[in-house]
């Protein structure tokens, strides 16, 4: 049985007890240089299901998950502290390499960026070929179909191979980036507001892929849409900015839970739009 | 204070809903009056009032949906709109008790009354008594006052069982009363209902404030 | 404002023209077939040409741009991704001095630590000091490409799960492509007409090309000899390698122009 603790309204409730996580942030703090940006966070999310980060612009949600996949570390001066545990092992353990972090959890960004230079059939691989060796022509087109095929992208595309990237339309080319991270076969897969560049048929397409996707996949999706969270997500975590501005974990549960009954007044005040 | 216009709205819907209540406190009022003083005028006025009562229930339904769909309301809201799309039912039922009674009183007319009547006012005004706490504490959010109200259910039940026996006594000494008497338990019995009809209104206003549906006490009937 | 503005774009064309009519005029009459291929005769002598010149020049532009390119290349793509911003500010800093060293001093320079040290002019001593010039061109273009490519590619390659460098290479050189080669060709244009480093570098060969050991012609040098000559002849093929020059430079820029109208990113 799930068993949410509730604690005082000065600290976030977290979640613990359940059994069996893929990844699990520790004590997790992010900095900017001195700054910090996000603060003690502690979450465990689920393996093959889809978890909703949600929570008002600034509060530290693309900076939390851009610890996950060691991104963080990329711009200048920023940092953590704490663990992020992947399958148990903390990813952040010395000796440990950045990149082959990214090879296990993969990430597709708000704005659609395939690579301009490239086909369609070329950037489906390309994560595979600049990665591992992949030479025969035979085997990149068998590992785009495949990929596209996933992406729910195959039977629009594959007259088009050929063609440049960004010849597509929009939500077709975010399909493109999902083929893209998922020929790379991650474990986990990060979709920092995937839809926000995306007219709402496109999104309610990749809507339906990611529910496709998550029987196979791990997913981790931040967004402001929390109508797409209710539909689209297993559990929603709730990140808020302090005094301190530095954002925090306030409430992580299942999501029907959340959205119908939530336990902290500040969810509560969020979800309802009450955010004064 | 954001969404001023959805806030705005949830303020009418309750207003609504305490309309509602107020139409049916009163068809309950007139229903009794009716029956007590043999107003046969009276009674036809609550028969033709319920149309009032079921349109207005409608229309409280019709606002409710129309907010689901275009405020998608979550969490609390969502929840205060739940409640009440039950309890203008709750609330539609026992303005159609009421009106049973009023044609109880037609039915009877004229014939001289059996007995004074005591218990029927009495759960009358208890039964008022409750709507009127009930929807006092809905509008308070007050669980307590809530489950206060759920607990007066048992006087209701014990009036009724008052009444009961009081009649079938009448009906054992003198079958030419069996037609009356049976007619008369008809009217406790739909008071009764009425009574457990606000529990459930009771009911909801404990789950818009927890979140939970529970059943707080089980109705000797 | 609109008249003055007019009156200078009008000033500018003016000179252009005037310019290229000139070297036209005084340059086209004397180009033969014998002057592209023939090699020089002494002075007084009827006929003649540059071809060994002509050949001098295309292997020094050649050289120069070997040994440039990818020092400038890497230079660029240095300050453009690998750089902190302190080593970004010190080599911008020096590139951009030796962009501005006059060519001269170039050519003076290589003659002390290469022509010196060899004991002899050579065709390497020139590329090497014309590659001095070309190289501060690549670099900064090519910095200003790369920065041009979105940095969401970067992060999108990384991402990935490819390295810093593969990700570079394959994914940000080919996106600033355009803009590099446009670099390229521009410093090529620039070390065409270079006449000062060779002075003290290349020397000249009447003999033609004759290995990059030893000295060698260039069109722009024989255009210096044969102008400030006291001889007809030779000053008439002055012009007329003038104009080839300016052909060459003139096709290397129309060129860059029309490639990078051509790519659309």
């Amino acid at each position: 049985m799930d068993t949410i603790k509730q604690t005082e309204t000065t600290r976030p409730s977290s979640f613990t007890g359940i059994k069996g996580y893929i990844l699990k942030a520790e004590n997790l703090r992010a900095f900017y240089g001195a700054f910090l940006a996000v603060k003690d966070v502690n979450l465990e999310i689920k393996p093959k299901s889809i978890t909703a980060i949600i929570g008002p612009s600034g509060c530290g949600k693309s900076t939390l998950i851009r610890c996950f996949n060691r991104m963080h570390e990329v711009a200048h001066g920023a940092r953590i502290t704490g663990k992020v545990l992947l399958d148990g092992e903390d990813i952040y353990a010395p000796g440990i390499d950045p990149v082959s972090i990214r090879t296990r959890i993969g990430m597709v960004f708000q704005k659609p960026n395939p690579f301009p230079t490239m086909s369609v059939l070329e950037n489906v691989v390309a994560g595979r070929r600049l990665t591992s060796v992949l030479s025969k022509r035979i085997e990149m087109e068998e590992i785009a179909e495949k990929f596209l095929k996933q992406a729910a992208l195959w039977d629009e595309v594959k007259d088009k191979l050929k063609q440049s990237g960004t010849s597509l339309s929009g939500g077709q080319q975010q399909r493109l980036c999902i083929a893209r991270a998922l020929a790379v076969e991650p474990e986990v897969i990060l979709m920092d507001e995937p839809c926000s560049a995306l007219d709402p048929i496109a999104t309610l397409k990749i809507e339906d892929l990611m529910r496709g996707l998550a029987k196979d996949y791990t997913i981790v999706i931040v967004t402001h849409n929390m109508q797409q969270a209710g539909r689209v997500s297993d559990m929603t975590a709730f990140m808020m900015m302090g005094d301190d501005r530095a954002g925090g974990l306030i409430e992580y549960g299942r999501t029907d839970q959340i959205f119908t009954n939530p336990k902290d007044k500040r969810t509560e005040d969020y979800i309802t739009g009450r955010f004064g | 204070m954001p969404r001023q216009d959805f806030e705005h709205h949830l303020q009418t819907l309750q207003e609504e809903l305490l309309a509602l209540g107020s139409l049916v406190e009163e068809a309950i009022s007139r229903s009794t009056d009716a029956l007590v003083n043999r107003n046969l005028n009276l009674a036809r006025q609550v028969i033709a009032g319920d149309l009032a009562i079921n349109q207005k229930r409608y229309d409280i339904e019709e606002l409710c949906v129309e907010l689901i769909a275009t405020q998608q309301p979550m969490a609390r809201d969502l929840r205060v709109i739940v409640a009440v799309l039950n309890m203008i039912v709750d609330l539609e039922r026992i303005g159609d008790h009421a009106e049973g009674n009023a044609k109880i009183a037609i039915m009877i007319g004229d014939e001289p009354p059996l007995k004074p009547y005591i218990d029927v006012p009495r759960m009358a005004e208890k039964t008022k008594e409750m709507l009127r706490a009930a929807l006092d504490a809905f509008v308070k959010r007050d669980a307590a006052a809530a489950k206060r109200v759920i607990e007066q259910d048992d006087i209701i039940d014990n009036l009724y069982d008052q009444v009961f026996r009081e009649l079938l006594t009448y009906m054992a000494a003198d079958p030419q009363t069996i037609n009356r008497a049976t007619r008369l338990i008809w009217v406790a019995h739909n008071l009764e209902r009425s009574a457990d009809r606000v529990t459930n209104i009771c009911e909801r206003t404990i789950f818009v404030i927890t979140g939970k549906v529970e059943e707080e006490g089980v109705s000797k009937y | 404002m609109l008249g003055l503005n007019s009156l200078g774009a009008g000033i500018a064309i003016v000179v252009v023209c005037l310019m290229l009519g000139y070297i036209i005029a005084h340059g086209l009459s004397f180009i033969n077939l014998d002057f592209i291929t023939g090699s020089a005769v002494p002075a007084g002598q009827a006929g003649g040409g540059m071809h060994n010149e002509i050949i001098g020049t295309l292997i020094l532009v050649g050289l120069g741009s070997i040994i440039a390119m990818p020092i400038g290349l890497m230079t660029g793509i240095f300050l453009s991704e690998f750089g902190t911003p302190f080593t970004v500010s010190v080599v911008r800093f020096a590139t951009d001095i030796l962009a501005g060293v006059p060519s001269i001093v170039v050519g003076v320079f290589a003659y002390a630590i290469i022509v010196k040290p060899m004991h002899t002019y050579s065709a390497f001593s020139a590329g090497a000091a014309l590659a001095i010039i070309m190289i501060p061109v690549v670099a900064r273009t090519t910095e200003e490409s790369m920065r041009l490519v979105p940095g969401a590619m970067r992060e999108a390659a990384l991402a990935l799960g490819i390295t810093r460098w593969r990700a570079v290479i394959s994914v940000v050189v080919p996106g600033a492509l355009a803009g590099i080669v446009t670099g390229i060709m521009l410093g090529v244009a620039r070390i065409s007409g270079e006449t000062a480093p060779l002075l003290f570098t290349a020397l000249g060969n009447s003999f033609g090309y004759s290995g990059l050991g030893n000295p060698i012609g260039a069109l722009p040098l024989q255009i210096y000899r044969y102008a400030l000559s006291p001889y007809k002849n030779w000053q008439q093929q002055a012009w007329a390698g003038a104009f080839v020059l300016v052909v060459i430079v003139l096709i290397v820029s129309i060129a860059v122009r029309w490639l990078s109208r051509k790519r659309r990113v």
